[in-house]
């Protein structure tokens, strides 16, 4: 079952990509989603079934949007530092605990935090994530925590776990 | 219209393109630099991809510059993850500004 998602996704991505339905491109990336599909199908999702519940695309969608708002915020963010006189950075790495299970999910999580407002995934050691923060805003962990993976973790766990 | 639209958003993506590299330059050590360079120029490289998109519409070259914008989010933040991870492991130095490090104990 992993195989013929994984063999669906890719032929999705190869017709977007190269954008002609002749026979023979058909054929060339019939060939190429079987290749990855044996090779990469045994790292995929275990349980494929989840695809097909809406309720977790709904939540893909609201995730969607929060990401691309943060993600605006973050540039407007970084643009100001770069761009301000002084300067005003407070850079360093802190600790973050993540309730976060399945690897997937967690990589969505480093994803989303790499591209919010000043932080970046250095490490996941266990359940400790590292990140590097350009203006480290609070010293007390049950807040930064809050601040840095806040909103992002609870609707990832709605439809990635 | 479409023409105005595909303008500015280049023109954004361009500006945004500027602001990391001016930050690749100002600010103090690698870590800070790749802040810089991952957010604003993936932002800026997206923004350029969307004005592709709209200056030639939904066809074969709109949709190829559709999805180089995810593939360009998950490749800049994993490479972004990979040098930083790379850096402190080969021992470059954090900037004398930084107040905190928690990842030191662990590498140890």
């Amino acid at each position: 079952m992993r195989y013929v998602a994984i063999f669906i996704l890719s032929m999705i991505f190869w017709l977007l990509v190269t954008f002609r339905f002749t026979p023979a491109n058909l054929a060339a990336g019939a060939a190429a989603s079987l290749l990855t599909s044996a090779i990469f199908g045994r790292y995929y999702f275990h349980n494929v079934g989840k695809f097909l519940q809406p309720r977790r695309w709904f939540w893909f969608i609201v995730y969607l949007i929060t990401f691309l708002w943060a993600c605006l915020k973050a540039n407007l963010d970084v643009a100001y530092r770069v761009l301000h006189p002084a300067m005003p950075i407070r850079p360093g790495i802190v600790k973050v605990r993540t309730t976060l299970k399945s690897d997937f999910a967690r990589t969505l999580l480093a994803n989303s935090i790499t591209m919010t407002p000043g932080t970046i995934t250095v490490d996941i050691v266990g359940d400790d994530m590292y990140i590097h923060w350009i203006y480290i805003r609070s010293e007390d962990p049950a807040v930064y925590t809050a601040m840095i993976t806040g909103r992002f973790e609870d609707y990832i766990k709605k439809f990635a776990e | 219209m479409n023409e105005m639209a595909a303008i500015v958003l280049i023109s954004v993506g361009v500006l945004f393109n500027l602001f990391g590299c001016i930050g690749l330059i100002r600010l103090p050590d690698i870590y800070n630099r790749l802040q810089a360079a991952t957010k604003c120029v993936t932002l800026g490289c997206c923004s350029i991809l969307l004005g592709v998109m709209v200056h030639f519409g939904l066809g074969s070259a709109g949709f190829r510059a559709l999805i180089a914008i995810p593939v360009l989010f998950f490749t800049a933040t994993v490479a972004a993850h990979a040098l930083v991870r790379g850096a402190y492991h080969f021992g470059t130095k954090m900037d004398k500004k930084s107040v905190k490090d928690d990842y030191r104990e662990t590498v140890k």
